[in-house]
C-alpha cells in the first residue's frame, strides 16, 4: 500500500492557507482602504525659494511677528505666555513650544505654515475666512520687506534653535507633534504634560481637574476629544498611523484632525514612542521567539528518532 | 474488604490500592489501535495538548486579569502585557491557541466525516465530539469577551440579540442573558465566569466522555477495514508485531502522535512570536465603546460559516437557518443512510458530497468576513443555500449508494 500521508498534507496545507488567505489578506483589502505613503513629501506644498537668514529671523520671530504672543520658545528663553488650561481656553488648543519646532517639522510646512495655517493643516473645511471662520493661529502678514525672505528668515531660525537631529528622541516628538490635543495613558502623558506622582491626593485632583478643564476646551475645539492612544500601535498598525499623520483627509474627509507637518524621521519617532506605549516588549518577543523555535526544533529531532526507535518493529 | 498484604515495593504498595499494573494495561498498553492509520488520527493528541496549553497560558492570565469594565481592558493591556514578566508571552499564546484549536478541530471533524468514523458503533463518538464543538464555541466567545475590546462589546451586543429570536421579540431573554439591558458589567462577570469555571469543567467532562465512546468501538482506521482486534492483540502479544495490524496505545501511538505534536508546536510557537495577528484582531485594541459602532462586526473566522448561513437572509428565515447549520453536524450519523464505513473516495456520490461541504464551508467562511454587499451578498447567498441543500440531499444520496 502506497504511503498517502504527503498528498493528505499538501491538501489540508492548501485548504487552510487558501481560508486564511481568504479571511485575512483578501478581506481586508476589501475593507480597508489602502493609502500609499507620500514618503512626507507634502508634494503639494510649494518649495522655499529663499535662502534665511538666522539673525534676520530671529528679530521677526521675537519682534514683528509676535509669535511670542501666543508661543513659548524656552530655547530661547521665553516661557510661554500662558499655562496649558488658559491657553486652551483662548485658542482651543494650547500653543505648541517652538523649541524643536525646526527639527520635528518639515520646512517646507512650516513656511507654508506661517503664512496660511489652515491651508498647511488642511482644515480649510472648518476654518473658512470667508465665513469668518479664523484659525486660531494668526497667519504672518509681512514685516514690510518680502514677505517670502521673512518666512525663509523665521523658518532658518526654528532650525537653527531646534536640538539636533540625533539628539531626536520619541517623546520630543511625540509630545511636539501629538501630544497637545493626544493623550497616551500608558505612558502616563496628559495633553497638559507628564502626569507626576503626587504625594497628596488633593495635588493629584487639582492636576486631574485641570486635564478635566482643557479636555473641555479641546473637546470643544475639535468636536470631540481626540482619543488616547495608548494602543493604537495594535489596533490601527503602522502603516495606518503613518499614512494618516502624513494627510488624515485621504482617510477620513472633513476630519478636525490637522495634517501636523512632521518630517519622516520624526514620524519614526512617532512611531517608535507608540510601540513603546502599545508593543513594549517587542525585542523580548523576537529574542524569545528565536529561543523557542530552536528548542521545537529539537524537539522535532527526538520525537522522529523516537517514533523510528519505536515502530522499527511494527513494519 | 480486600486483602492486603506488606508490600514489597512502592510499586506493588500502589497496586494493592489502585491496580495501577491494570490502569496501565487498559488505559496504555494493552488499549489497542489499528496500524493502517495516517497522521489525521494525531489531531486527537494535538487538541489535548492545545487545550493543555490553553488551561496552563489561561491560569497564568486568571492571576491578573480584572473582570471589570474599568479595568478589564487595562488589566490586559497594560498590565499583562507591559507590567507581568511573561504577561504577553502567556496571552498570545492563549490567544494563538485559541483560533488554532479550531482548525485542528475542523481538520479533526473532517477527518471524521472523509472516513466515516461516526457510524457503526461510533455514534457517540461523533456525537460528544460536536457536544465538545459546542463548549469550544461556546468558551471562545465568552473568552473573547473579557478584554473588553470595541469588537467584545460588539461582537456580545450582536450574539446575545440573536437569543430575541427575530419576530418573536423575546427581548426579556435577551436582558436576562446580559443582566442588563446592554452589554455592562453583569455581562463581563457572567461570562468571566462561564470562561474560567461552567465551561471548562463541561470541556473536561466531555472530553472524558469523549475518551470513553472511543473504548469499545475502537479507533477508526483510514482503509475501513474492519478489524478483529482479540485476534490481532493476541497476534501482536505473541511476538508478531510486524504481522499484527494494531499497536499499542503506548508507546506505539504515542510515539507517533508526539512526533505529529512536534511538528505542530513548531507551527504553533510560529504563530504565537512572529504570526499572531490573525488571531488577534486589531478592533478589539480599542477599549469597548457603547457610542462607537465599529465599521465592520465580524466573529473570529471559525464562526464566520454560520454566521454567513444567517445573514443572507432576512432576520427570521436566517435565524432558522443559523439554528439549522448550529445542530445539522450532530445529526450527520443518523442522515447518514449507508451502511459502508469506508474512505469517502470508495462511497459513489458522498465523495462529492464530501469535497462540495468541504469547499462550500470554506466559501461561507471567506463571505462571513467580507461586507456583505454586491457580488459577495450573492456568493454568500448562494453557498447558504447551498449547505443547506447538502444536507437535504445527504439521506438521499447515502440511501441509494451500494453496498461497498
Amino acid at each position: 500500500m502506497k504511503n498517502k500521508e504527503p498528498l493528505i498534507l499538501v491538501v489540508v496545507i492548501i485548504f487552510t492557507l487558501v481560508t486564511y488567505y481568504l479571511v485575512e489578506p483578501f478581506a481586508h483589502s476589501q475593507m480597508h482602504k489602502h493609502v500609499e505613503s507620500e514618503h512626507f513629501a507634502y508634494a503639494d506644498l510649494p518649495a522655499p525659494t529663499k535662502t534665511g537668514d538666522v539673525a534676520r529671523g530671529q528679530e521677526l520671530v521675537l519682534g514683528a511677528a509676535a509669535c511670542t504672543g501666543c508661543h513659548g520658545i524656552e530655547a530661547a528663553g521665553m516661557p510661554a505666555p500662558m499655562d496649558a488650561v488658559t491657553a486652551a481656553a483662548s485658542y482651543g488648543v494650547n500653543p505648541p513650544d517652538l523649541s524643536n519646532a525646526g527639527l520635528v517639522y518639515d520646512a517646507k510646512f512650516l513656511t507654508d505654515l506661517i503664512k496660511n495655517p489652515a491651508h498647511a493643516l488642511m482644515v480649510e473645511h472648518k476654518f473658512d475666512i470667508n465665513k469668518g471662520q479664523m484659525h486660531p493661529m494668526v497667519p504672518f502678514y509681512g514685516a514690510g520687506g518680502d514677505m517670502d525672505q521673512e518666512v525663509a528668515d523665521m523658518v532658518a531660525y526654528l532650525v537653527s534653535i531646534a536640538p539636533k537631529a540625533e539628539d531626536l528622541t520619541p517623546a520630543m516628538a511625540f509630545e511636539t507633534a501629538c501630544g497637545r490635543c493626544h493623550a497616551v495613558h500608558y505612558e502616563k502623558w496628559t495633553q497638559i504634560g507628564s502626569k507626576p506622582m503626587f504625594k497628596k491626593k488633593q495635588d493629584e485632583l487639582a492636576f486631574d481637574t485641570q486635564v478635566l478643564d482643557y479636555q473641555d476646551s479641546l473637546k470643544a475645539y475639535m468636536g470631540k476629544l481626540p482619543p488616547d492612544l495608548s494602543m493604537y500601535i495594535r489596533s490601527r498598525g503602522e502603516h495606518f498611523i503613518s499614512t494618516f499623520v502624513e494627510n488624515p483627509q485621504n482617510y477620513l474627509a472633513g476630519t478636525a484632525m490637522p495634517r501636523v507637518g512632521v518630517t519622516a524621521e520624526s514620524a519614526e519617532k512617532v512611531i517608535e514612542y507608540l510601540e513603546d506605549s502599545g508593543d513594549t516588549k517587542r525585542h523580548e518577543r523576537e529574542s524569545i521567539g528565536v529561543n523557542v523555535m530552536l528548542y521545537m526544533l529539537i524537539f522535532v529531532i527526538f520525537a522522529i528518532l523516537w517514533k523510528k526507535q519505536v515502530w522499527r518493529d511494527l513494519h | 474488604m480486600a486483602h492486603f498484604t506488606k508490600a514489597t515495593s512502592i510499586k506493588d504498595w500502589l497496586n494493592q490500592r489502585l491496580a495501577i499494573e491494570k490502569v496501565e494495561k487498559v488505559m496504555m498498553s494493552e488499549y489497542w489501535i489499528p496500524k493502517n492509520i495516517n497522521f489525521l488520527w494525531a489531531m486527537g493528541m494535538v487538541l489535548v495538548i492545545t487545550f493543555a496549553l490553553l488551561l496552563v497560558s489561561g491560569i497564568f492570565l486568571l492571576m491578573y486579569y480584572q473582570p471589570n469594565v474599568n479595568t478589564a481592558f487595562d488589566s490586559v493591556n497594560y498590565t499583562i502585557m507591559r507590567e507581568v514578566d511573561f504577561g504577553w508571552l502567556w496571552r498570545h499564546v492563549h490567544g494563538v491557541a485559541a483560533s488554532v484549536v479550531f482548525l485542528i478541530i475542523y481538520i479533526h471533524m473532517f477527518t471524521g466525516i472523509y472516513y466515516g468514523s461516526y457510524k457503526k458503533g461510533r455514534e457517540m463518538i461523533w456525537i460528544s465530539g460536536m457536544l465538545l464543538f459546542v463548549a469550544f464555541s461556546a468558551e471562545a466567545f465568552s473568552g473573547y469577551m473579557l478584554p473588553w475590546g470595541q469588537m467584545s462589546y460588539w461582537a456580545g451586543m450582536v450574539i446575545t440579540n440573536l437569543f430575541a429570536g427575530g419576530s418573536l421579540h423575546a427581548d426579556g431573554l435577551v436582558e436576562w442573558i446580559r443582566g442588563d439591558y446592554v452589554p455592562a458589567q453583569a455581562f463581563l462577570t457572567r461570562f468571566f465566569m462561564l470562561h474560567v469555571l461552567l465551561i471548562p469543567v463541561a470541556i473536561m467532562g466531555l472530553i472524558g466522555l469523549h475518551f470513553g465512546a472511543l473504548r469499545i468501538p475502537h479507533v477508526n482506521n483510514q482503509d475501513g477495514e474492519d478489524i478483529d482486534f482479540d485476534v490481532e492483540a493476541d497476534k501482536y502479544l505473541k511476538g508478531d508485531k510486524a504481522g499484527s495490524k494494531v499497536i499499542r496505545f503506548a508507546n506505539d501511538f504515542m510515539a507517533k502522535d508526539m512526533m505529529v505534536v512536534a511538528f505542530y508546536l513548531v507551527f504553533f510557537f510560529y504563530l504565537v512570536f512572529y504570526h499572531y495577528g490573525f488571531a488577534m484582531d486589531a478592533v478589539n485594541f480599542d477599549p469597548a465603546d457603547g457610542l462607537k459602532t465599529p465599521a465592520h462586526i465580524y466573529p473570529e473566522w471559525y464562526f464566520l460559516w454560520s454566521y454567513e448561513i444567517l445573514r443572507p437572509f432576512s432576520t427570521d428565515i436566517g435565524l432558522m437557518a443559523f439554528a439549522f447549520a448550529q445542530v445539522i453536524f450532530i445529526m450527520l450519523p443518523f442522515l447518514d443512510r449507508s451502511p459502508n464505513t469506508v474512505p469517502a473516495s470508495r462511497r459513489g456520490l458522498f465523495k462529492y458530497w464530501f469535497w462540495a461541504m468541504l469547499v462550500d464551508m470554506i466559501v461561507l467562511t471567506a463571505m462571513g468576513k467580507l461586507p456583505p454587499e454586491g457580488i459577495f451578498s450573492t456568493i454568500g447567498l448562494v453557498a447558504a443555500l447551498t449547505f443547506i441543500g447538502l444536507w437535504i440531499l445527504l439521506p438521499i444520496i447515502t440511501m441509494m449508494e451500494k453496498k461497498a
